[in-house]
């Protein structure tokens, strides 16, 4: 844990928060060696959830830098507060978590929970589609590509590698872009229909493999997941239930993707969207919009930590979003399109109760184009010293093919325990 | 007489613009069914949907500010009732406040499975018999081009039926009032009618944004909201390269305040229609993309609207999403290039512009690559199966196939790819909602041989036609039928 400091300067950040940002960045100038990763890809089995949040998640309210002294003037309204009866959760003294997670401040405490703050991809616009395909795709910029970097990343595992041969979990019915391309991607929704028997489904199966290829290859890997799904006793579960911008949806579609990642024989990588996040207005503060959907993640936590029990010392679960929102409120109680938020990272595997942030401060000529908080650690150096120390993947590797471009972005190490 | 190729262009297209044949109807269209879209095209205009509970926007308006009151007041005696007894005050105070928490009316039966399932609430009624008059519509056109078109623009400029009750309520007076006058009609009509509808000034917040120097503004301490400014010119007009800038979706912004929603005392018009509120308006001259625009008052958010209607980025955006939908996810660039030209030339006038696309060989030939979208396959397989859905077979299969209507997650509306829809799961859904169709039609249906050469035509493989012949049952044959390449494809 870093001890508390109420100054906006960072220069005067923590000894800890320096040193873990100095390692990302300009500090420690030698490029990274990820061989202790191949020892630990050796000795572990690892599990890695990416969890997208669309719409744009507001980090100052969902952590929000309490101690800083211009967060309450700007998030008039809406600001949280570090006590009272609706009083944040306490994380360093500095920034404070949403009353509504009161799981993550838990596993935040136990040392399993690390919140990235002052985060973006390398996108500087404000389109959300754009965004996510930037998050998504791992490219520098959008509509470069239709692969994502998790179905990227498993195509550049060594062959025969156990991860990659148990291909990759894409959660939802249409697929997110980031496991999309050449690996094989298992897809699973919670059931909400009679399934077909399997003689239709072998019937077109056959039919396929002589007619259409794209479409035999997708049943194929349909029929996968579903015999996995089975042997997991999945298959009776209830039917109906709330999408994934509702509490009880992000609840389901965490156990679910926890019950096929959790299976010996189930994928080891996945990837799942909560939607809802785009709070333009009537934001709410401890309570109301915004705090339903972090309430529905904080539940997601759990439903993962429970459901991946036996292997959750090696699981890390990533939860990222396009961008932030806007500094400041806007003309109705909410926030608009921004820049810098906040990624977590969740799991036995963390080596967390850290808030690992270059915090630029939130007077107006601190903030980027005087309107958005300033992004001071890329995601994607986040997401690659995750990746790297789980399943050993080399800088080159890392830096070309799954965030092309990415040379100069040196892998955030110490991330996993 | 037409060839064996043109036979087989004309059954693609018949799938490809269309929404596919119904029984009996393949043969004779598929000779002359360009003809027949070109017909379409300069008659101009398609039907409105029959039997929907309010005729408009007015209506609807006044019934459901009559609805929130009386729930309001029903609430207030619940929770009166719920207090009074002393010893069960704090139970009774929780289930008050949980009650008003949007639980989505189709599900009501869950939380009390003692009683007999609840009429849903007004909104959620409302939705359910648009839906229902737009899908028979759509069963009972022709071909079906005018309704392929109004899904497509629906889209486009999609309003989501499950932020309020006013989304939920008017999402199907939206598309009638909005879209469907305007189809063989000019774009920047629509766009204007789209963007000043009360379904979109709420659906993207318009109606809550107010001018920081207007009257309200300096009043209030209230604000702009971006949100609506922001998708008009990436998701409506200009597409998200088109040019534009960060103090171009402020300004936008700023041009189109007062834009909103008569409230429930009706000072401005009737309540729950649209109405220019001069007291929200930020006063004077505001730049857009170059541009001053100092008209007074809605003009100006109309001269701007038209100029970005007008835009060339405009054009090549709106004629690359007509391509990618009706012929290819990458569509070929001529093609594209072809169509926004006529766009330019024309002034946005679209039924040039679907002339182009029906009368051009490439999209005319391209191969039957893009799979169809669940609600295309809904409707196709209802029409082939020569079957009326009811309401909770409509909803129930676009629903768990990703495809409610008008339920996108965000304005850009639903994707138009074959990433998206082709998926592992996707596609497994797909096989258990036509197993569930081949059961229900399977008294109906007298012989799934003959209704595959007679949906499919010049289509229909030796592959398909084995399996469905070999089909161990009536209803897996339908379902094989309806999830065969030649039947997904178009």
């Amino acid at each position: 844990m870093t001890a508390p400091h109420d100054d906006d300067d960072c220069e005067r950040m923590t000894p800890s928060r320096r040193a873990v940002l100095g390692a990302a960045g300009a500090l420690f100038a030698w490029s990274f060696v990820p061989t202790f990763a191949y020892a630990a890809a050796g000795s572990r089995d690892p599990r890695f959830l990416l969890v997208i949040l669309r719409g744009a998640l507001d980090g100052l309210s969902a952590v929000p830098p309490i101690g800083d002294p211009d967060y309450a003037g700007l998030r008039e309204g809406i600001a949280l507060a570090k006590d009272g009866p609706e009083a944040a959760l306490p994380l360093d003294g500095f920034f404070y978590l949403h009353p509504a997670m009161p799981n993550l401040a838990r596993l935040y405490r136990q040392g399993q929970a690390t919140i990235v703050h002052a985060a973006a991809t390398g996108y500087r616009e404000r389109s959300h589609f754009d965004g996510q395909d930037v998050l998504e795709s791992g490219q520098p910029g959008a509509g470069m590509t239709r692969s994502g970097w998790l179905n990227r990343l498993i195509a550049n595992l060594p062959a025969g590698e156990g991860v990659s041969r148990k291909g990759i979990l894409g959660v939802g019915v249409v697929p997110p872009l980031v496991v999309r391309g050449d690996a094989p991607v298992l897809g699973w929704a919670p059931p909400r229909m009679a399934r077909a028997g399997s003689d239709l489904t072998m019937r077109l199966a056959d039919l396929y493999g002589q007619r259409d290829p794209a479409l035999a290859r997708a049943l194929a890997e349909a029929m996968e997941t579903e015999g996995l799904a089975q042997r997991r006793g999945m298959a009776g579960e209830r039917k109906g239930g709330g999408g994934p911008d509702s509490a009880d949806g992000m609840r389901r579609i965490a156990e679910g993707a926890a019950g096929l990642v959790g299976a010996d024989d189930g994928p080891r990588i996945a990837a799942l969207a909560f939607e809802g996040w785009d709070t333009h207005a009537n934001e709410g503060g401890a309570k109301g919009r915004l705090a339903n959907l972090l309430g529905g993640l904080d539940g997601a936590f759990a439903a993962f930590e429970q459901g991946l029990a036996p292997v959750w010392k090696d699981t890390v679960v990533m939860v990222a979003t396009e961008f932030g929102r806007t500094a400041a409120v806007n003309g109705t109680t909410g926030t608009d399109h921004g820049t810098g938020t906040v990624a977590f990272l969740v799991g036995g595997g963390v080596k967390g109760g850290r808030v690992v942030a270059d915090w630029p401060g939130l007077k107006p000529e601190q903030l980027y184009q005087n309107r958005d908080l300033k992004p001071t650690t890329d995601i994607r150096a986040v997401a690659k010293g995750v990746v790297s120390e789980l399943f050993g993947l080399s800088g080159p590797v890392l830096a070309e093919k799954v965030f092309p471009e990415t040379g100069g972005l040196k892998p955030v190490p110490g991330l996993v325990v | 007489m037409a060839g064996a190729g043109e036979l087989t262009a004309g059954a693609v297209a018949l799938q490809r613009f269309g929404l596919g044949p119904k029984p009996g109807q393949g043969e004779a269209f598929r000779a002359q069914i360009r003809e027949r879209l070109l017909a379409e095209i300069a008659a101009g205009g398609v039907a409105q949907p029959e039997g929907v509970p309010f005729s408009g926007t007015v209506e609807i308006g006044k019934a459901l500010f009559a609805f929130e009151d009386h729930e309001k007041r029903e609430r207030e005696a619940r929770r009166i009732a719920a207090v009074t007894p002393a010893q069960d005050g704090q139970q009774g105070m929780q289930m008050a406040e949980a009650e008003p928490q949007a639980q989505p009316a189709g599900q009501q039966s869950q939380t009390a499975p003692a009683k007999p399932p609840n009429e849903p609430a007004l909104p959620y009624r409302t939705y359910r018999e648009e839906v229902k008059a737009r899908v028979d519509l759509a069963l009972a056109a022709e071909t079906g081009f005018g309704e392929r078109l109004v899904m497509f623009w629906s889209n486009h400029f999609c309003v989501g039926a499950t932020k309020s009750n006013i989304g939920r309520i008017m999402a199907g007076a939206y598309e009638r009032e909005a879209i469907r006058p305007h189809v063989f009609g000019r774009f920047e009509d629509m766009l204007i009618a789209a963007e000043s509808h009360p379904a979109m000034l709420d659906f993207l917040d318009n109606r809550q944004s107010v001018g920081p120097n207007s009257p309200a503004g300096r009043r209030r301490g209230r604000g702009l909201n971006e949100n609506l400014a922001r998708e008009i010119m990436e998701l409506h007009t200009l597409g998200v390269s088109g040019g534009y800038a960060q103090a171009d979706v402020t300004n936008l912004a700023r041009i189109i305040t007062g834009w909103t929603v008569v409230g429930r005392e009706g000072v401005l018009g009737f309540p729950g229609s649209f109405a220019f509120n001069a007291g929200l308006h930020e006063p004077g001259v505001t730049s857009l993309l170059g541009r001053s625009y100092d008209q007074p008052g809605r003009a100006q958010g109309v001269a701007a609207l038209t100029d970005l209607a007008r835009h060339p980025a405009t054009a090549q955006f709106i004629a690359t999403k007509l391509a990618r939908h009706f012929v290819a996810d990458v569509p070929p660039r001529a093609l594209v290039d072809k169509l926004a030209g006529l766009f330019r030339q024309s002034g946005g006038d679209l039924p040039s512009v679907y002339r182009a696309l029906i009368e051009d060989d490439t999209a005319w030939r391209a191969p039957a690559t893009k799979i169809r979208s669940p609600q295309e396959f809904l409707l196709a397989s209802y029409r082939a199966l020569g079957r009326k859905p009811d309401f909770g077979q409509i909803i129930g299969p676009v629903g768990v196939m990703g495809q409610p209507f008008w339920q996108p997650s965000g304005p850009n509306g639903y994707a138009d790819s074959n990433a998206a829809w082709a998926s592992a799961e996707g596609l497994k859904t797909r096989v258990d909602v036509a197993a569930g169709w081949g059961r229900q039609a399977a008294g109906s249906v007298a012989d799934p041989r003959v209704l595959a050469d007679d949906i499919l035509g010049p289509l229909l493989s030796p592959e398909t036609k084995q399996a469905v012949a070999r089909a161990e049952s009536k209803p897996q044959a339908l379902a094989l039928l309806l999830m065969s390449p030649e039947f997904q494809r178009r």
